[in-house]
């Protein structure tokens, strides 16, 4: 895994490569291995490199036979082998081993259609000396980040934001409209991002810079059918045969794999699977909580005996989350409303603490097959809709969120007014995501008035309307509901927030076998029904694999990831940083948030009284988005090292 | 019953507005204004409990008890002065009327 950044200069002028020096200085976290730049007239290419594959013979940027093509490329191609031999056939000549080579060649085959031939994860820049183009491209699912912005002449282009900002003269502004995204859907729209100006090229599209002419293009996206042909034992033995063979070509790397074990149903399903090819004892990590509300470490166990892994825990507690916070913002590059990439942080670190810089994960089974909780929600709160006063229907309502011991509490009146649903709901296009993001959304009466009256006029539900394809009014309402998490959530937070940033912190790739474009495209043709049967969800999953798994975790109840949140910043813990970035005249002089609501959030924390979502959410939110603004805004430091080292300019009490 | 209504409005202005109450009206619904989710209910609850020292029971706990700065006067002044086992839910009160 790397870092990519670079220059493009639409007049052919001279490239400054200081600047670049030091845009890939500044993320050299996820490249400490290597790293290079190449300039000519009218381009800069940069790279770090975290070597995987053909540790000796990798280094980028790389050009082809006659230099008339290069690249600079952050990710892994694991087709590469099969590309690789028909490129050969075809007369390419290799000068090297390694998957970026694999994409040069079959860029001068191909052109800009090179994308639809990898299977894998990428953020690439493709300089075409002859063409004077520049040439990038983003994975179909957003696993890997890039980022870029007009500058001028200038397109400026890098992996992390950072990076873009260590450039001269990058104005960095804090973007109102992201903002108001961030708090109804926890993700900006792209190419929105929190900084004005900063676009993100949005997942599964690839974008030229040609004469001055910026285009961004789609050249894949998730696609659901109207009817659904597939049987039941014809779709578990496709599953089982697409799950194992991206399991397996994830394997390949010139590194030692370990893997990611949550106790959950998807990590354990991988880390079976890897099983059957990889020889010697696997090495699995995990994390566990000391709230033991949160933690799954008896299920870890279980999974561990039965599947003979190496393992190793990092536990993770209030105080850890705070000491941390601060470094993980440094790397989300924008506020988040829950705590739990904190966590995915320590995880990494603890990987990479054990000498292994690649992991396989469970990631994407949830989105692809339907197993998150707003799935089921949905479905509970649809089939109660059409008959709003059976008591019968409504009863269901008490099994969703069975761990949340706050919310089983509540009479059923209560409880019924939070899930109603009426019949004219059901056409509602967003009906699955409208209650989560109206909760969201309430976390707005926390800004200042002069941001409010900034947004005034403005929807981001709309804006998020305006996004979907055409199609996505003709597909049944479950597959509406895993296109919103698989297409926004997932790349906007679950895969970038808490998943790239905080892995390549500590310079660790994770692969995703359920993210393979082929079996992504496989599970849309699932029917829904075999997705979540009645209320069991990832039915078709638990059949095709249930007999590679201890019963226990195959029949547990499903737990989604969580981590501690807002109690982590006060009640004794007491970080420095908390105080001053709270601090009334901080909250004023930075003008997003209303500093006597903050003042009133912050003392109802102190008071240990704070024990709901919404006061979770609004807290992490506001302190990470003082983080955002401090560290990228007030007091950016552009010098940014080639030699990386942990960033650790708060301190903790 | 003036002193204890601007009471409860101060606990759910500070509560659940973060002490941004421009809007709020006591006859209000909080459920219709989102003001207060899941664990709004049980925050209420544990304040009403500490603070006036009743009991509130299972029965109790219906939006026509809790859902504006009115209705929540008007049953904790029930739950004060009335017999214990006849102040509570509205239902109860009718019966003895």
């Amino acid at each position: 895994m790397c870092a990519i950044a670079g220059i493009c200069n639409s007049k052919n002028g001279k490239v400054d490569t200081q600047a670049l020096e030091r845009m890939i200085g500044i993320v050299r976290h996820r490249g400490p291995d290597d790293w290079g730049i190449h300039s000519d007239n009218g381009i800069g290419l940069a790279n770090a490199r975290l070597s995987i594959i053909d540790l000796s013979g990798g280094h980028q940027p790389i050009h082809n036979e006659d230099r008339s093509v290069w690249i600079t490329f952050n990710g892994e191609i694991f087709n590469y082998v099969e590309l690789r031999k028909k490129l050969l056939s075809r007369g390419h000549v290799f000068a090297t081993h390694s998957d970026t080579e694999v994409i040069l060649h079959l860029y001068e085959e191909k052109g800009e259609d090179c994308v639809r031939d990898l299977n894998g994860q990428w953020a690439l820049a493709v300089w075409d000396a002859i063409e004077r183009k520049l040439f990038l491209s983003r994975d179909r699912l957003g696993v890997r980040p890039l980022f870029y912005t007009k500058a001028g002449e200038n397109l400026i282009f890098s992996s992390e934001i950072k990076s873009i900002f260590a450039h001269p003269n990058i104005p960095r502004e804090l973007d109102l409209a992201a903002l108001d995204q961030i708090f109804t859907f926890w993700f900006t729209l792209p190419p929105r991002t929190i900084f004005k100006g900063i676009c993100e090229l949005p997942p599964g599209h690839s974008l030229t810079f040609e004469g001055g002419q910026v285009k961004v293009r789609p050249y894949w996206r998730l696609d659901f059918p109207t009817d659904y042909a597939l049987s039941e034992n014809d779709g578990i033995e496709q599953l089982v045969a697409l799950l194992t063979d991206a399991t397996r070509i994830r394997l390949r790397s010139d590194v030692p794999v370990g893997a990611y074990l949550s106790g959950g149903l998807d990590s354990t399903i991988v880390t079976a699977l890897i099983n059957k090819f990889a020889g010697g004892r696997l090495r699995t990590f995990s994390i566990g909580f000391t709230p033991s509300d949160l933690d799954e470490s008896p299920y870890q166990k279980q999974a561990i005996d039965f599947l003979d892994t190496a393992h190793q825990q990092v536990s993770c507690g209030y105080p850890d989350v705070a000491h941390v916070f601060p470094n993980v913002i440094w790397h989300t590059e924008k506020p988040i409303l829950r705590a739990a990439p904190a966590p995915m942080y320590l995880l990494s670190k603890l990987v990479r603490d054990n000498g292994y810089k690649v992991v396989l994960t469970g990631e994407g089974a949830d989105e692809i097959l339907g197993g998150y909780d707003i799935f089921k929600e949905a479905k509970i709160r649809r089939f109660w809709a059409a008959q709003p006063h059976s008591t019968t229907r409504a009863t269901l309502l008490r099994r969703l969120y069975p761990y949340q011991s706050n919310l089983q509490k509540q009479p059923d009146a209560y409880l019924q007014r939070f899930f109603q649903a009426s019949p004219q709901d059901l056409s509602n296009p967003f009906f699955s995501h409208l209650p989560r993001w109206e909760l969201t959304s309430r976390l707005k009466m926390f800004f200042s008035d002069e941001v409010r009256s900034e947004l005034s006029g403005h929807d981001a539900v709309t804006e998020l309307y305006n996004q979907l394809p055409l199609d996505y009014f003709r597909w049944h309402s479950f597959c509406q509901a895993q296109y919103l998490e698989t297409m926004f959530l997932l790349p906007g937070y679950i895969l970038s927030s808490q998943g790239d940033r905080v892995a390549l912190a500590h310079a660790v790739e994770a692969r995703h076998p359920f993210l393979d474009y082929r079996l992504v495209e496989f599970a849309s043709q699932i029917p829904p029904h075999l997705k979540m049967k009645v209320l069991n969800e990832k039915y078709i999953l638990k059949r095709a694999f249930g007999h590679l798994l201890p019963a226990t975790i195959l029949q547990r109840p499903k737990q989604p990831y969580r981590a501690p949140d807002g109690r982590s910043f006060f009640a004794g813990f007491g970080a420095d940083y908390v105080r001053t970035l709270l601090a009334p005249e901080k909250i004023e002089a930075d003008g997003i948030f209303d500093s006597h609501a903050v003042s009133k959030l912050a003392e109802k924390f102190r008071a240990g009284h704070a024990i709901g979502v919404k006061d979770d959410m609004a807290i992490v939110g506001i302190l990470s988005t003082q983080l955002v603004i401090d560290q990228f805004i007030s007091s950016f430091q552009q010098g940014g090292s080639l030699w990386p080292e942990p960033k650790q300019s708060y301190a903790v009490s | 019953m003036a002193r204890t209504q601007a009471e409860l409005r101060r606990f759910i202005v500070d509560n659940f507005l973060y002490g941004r109450a421009c809007r709020l009206r006591d006859d209000d619904s909080f459920l219709e204004t989102g003001m207060i989710d899941s664990t709004g209910l049980l925050e209420l609850v544990n304040f009403l409990e500490k603070q006036y020292g009743i009991k509130v029971e299972e029965a109790d706990l219906v939006p026509e008890n809790l859902d504006s700065i009115v209705r929540l006067t008007q049953f904790l002044r029930r739950k004060l002065e009335q017999p214990k086992e006849l102040a509570g839910s509205p239902k109860l009160e009718r019966q003895t009327a």
